[in-house]
């Protein structure tokens, strides 16, 4: 690993102009891609600037419709969190099926959102709900915000602070997993909103997209048997050693399926 | 850049540069051999050791971010000559062979364990999912944790 500077700022302010400082310079948050990726010389930042001391970062605010999840909180205080539970518990879901508990000690929401792996869990559920990203510079919305693989909106030095999820009247993920990391091989999350049904797909493409034909289908009736007989394209699908692009395309429908079924059979509606 | 921590119960100050691991602080400077490194992609569970009470992969952990932290390796476990209960659990029920993944295996279970006091075999299969074993086919890892775990709280009750 080659050598940078590690400073640890206890305010934003701090943090951003450490950031302003080098082009060069990195956000840390919990490290569980960033330290990997260093280790293995994908990267090479001349410092690093932890924000795990910045105490607004961190923590979980529920309003009457929305959770708002600081950037710096694990994937473990989420799927833990009694409102989350409660008021979102296909979230909570999500975040209890990243990675592993170490990775879940460790990661956090705002590294998910910044890094924009394309077999990450949490961008699929901020596409579909509807969530907003906050930042140091303002607001972005979810729609906007996941531009390409390992790409977003954020401009150099911006620092994501929270995420905004909507409540929605009903949600559910299902994803199938690397059986090594457990990454989504693909991963669909149905959600019910107040704008209609929206669903989104991580794992099978380049980045996370919506799926307009499911969405459409399900908007007529929502019911797994709306998506019998859908067929998706394999345009644009990823095709690496753990799945090929007809594999992928197939597990969109079967995941659309299944996440619609448990959606149903929960039968939380808000 | 000088860190202070707590270490298996003592204060310890030391000189790390920014990008040592946790593992190679412990293991190459600190002469703690216990927790053991085996990929190089965050993924083994090898080298787990608890970091204010939270298991955590040592080999992903820079030791830079510890200011003020607690840690725990496998070496703190035992109260002296007696083993903690969880390394009793696996040595009585031999969940173990060549014993590679052994710390980090107890260390995670340790955690897990303090919350689930009577844990069903798949409880345990999906909390060590970030545990490799290319020894044991897990079946005897599966009941010491869940030999373990009783344990613990059965001392717990008892003290
Ligand atoms: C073995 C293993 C299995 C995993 N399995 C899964 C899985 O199943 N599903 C899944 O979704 N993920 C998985 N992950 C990834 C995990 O969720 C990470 O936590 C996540 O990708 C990155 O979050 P982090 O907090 O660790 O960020 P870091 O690694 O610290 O940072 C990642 C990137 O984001 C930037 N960054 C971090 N925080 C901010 C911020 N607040 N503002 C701006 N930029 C920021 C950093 O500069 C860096 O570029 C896995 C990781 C490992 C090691
Ligand atoms: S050595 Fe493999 S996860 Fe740390
Ligand atoms: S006992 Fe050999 S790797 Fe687990």
């Amino acid at each position: 690993m080659r050598t940078f500077d590690y400073v640890r700022p206890a305010t934003l302010p701090e943090a951003l102009s450490a950031l302003a400082a080098s082009p060069e310079a990195r956000a840390l948050g919990g490290g569980m891609s960033l330290v990997p990726a260093l280790k293995l010389r994908l990267a090479a930042p001349s410092a690093l600037v932890d924000l795990r001391g910045i105490p607004e970062l961190r923590g979980i605010r529920i309003t009457d419709d929305a959770i708002v999840i600081g950037a710096t909180t694990t994937h473990a205080d989420v799927a833990a969190h009694p409102a989350i539970l409660d008021r979102l518990p296909a979230l909570a879901a999500l975040a209890g099926g990243i990675g592993d508990p170490q990775v879940r000690n460790c990661g956090t929401i705002g590294g998910v959102v910044a890094n924009n792996d394309p077999s990450a869990d949490y961008p699929a559920a901020l596409l579909a709900l509807g969530a907003s990203i906050e930042t140091s510079r303002g607001s972005h919305a979810a729609d906007d915000f996941f531009t390409g693989m390992f790409e977003t909106a954020l401009a150099p030095g911006e620092i994501v602070t929270a995420i905004r999820f909507p409540i929605p009247k009903q949600a559910a993920y299902e994803k199938f997993k690397s059986p090594a990391s457990r990454y989504a091989l693909v991963g669909v999350f149905v959600a019910v909103t107040a704008g209609g049904v929206r669903v989104a797909v991580t794992g099978a493409a380049s980045c996370v997209f919506r799926a307009e034909m499911i969405e459409s289908a399900l908007g007529e009736r929502l019911a797994p048997e709306s998506l019998e007989g859908l067929r998706f394209s394999t345009d644009g699908l990823n095709a690496d050693m753990h799945a090929d692009a007809p594999f992928r395309a197939h597990l969109i429908g079967v995941l659309a399926r299944r996440a619609v079924s448990k959606l149903l059979a929960t039968g939380k509606v808000n | 850049m000088q860190i202070r921590f707590q270490l298996n119960g003592k204060p310890v100050t030391v000189d790390v540069p920014p990008h040592e691991l946790l593992s190679e602080l412990l293991r190459d400077r600190l002469g703690l051999t216990g927790t053991h490194v085996g990929c190089d992609t965050s993924q083994c569970g090898a080298c787990v050791v608890h970091v204010d009470g939270r298991s955590v992969k040592s080999c992903t952990t820079l030791a830079a971010a510890l200011e003020g932290a607690t840690v725990t390796s496998i070496e703190g476990l035992a109260d002296g000559a007696a083993l903690h209960p969880m390394q009793q659990a696996f040595h009585e029920k031999h969940g173990l062979q060549c014993g590679f993944c052994t710390p980090g295996m107890i260390m995670s279970s340790v955690e897990f364990a303090k919350n689930n006091p009577d844990p069903t075999p798949e409880a345990v299969r999906h909390w060590l999912e970030g545990n490799f074993c290319r020894c044991t086919g897990y079946q005897n890892i599966v009941s010491s944790v869940q030999a373990g775990a009783a344990a613990m709280h059965a001392q717990r009750k008892g003290a």
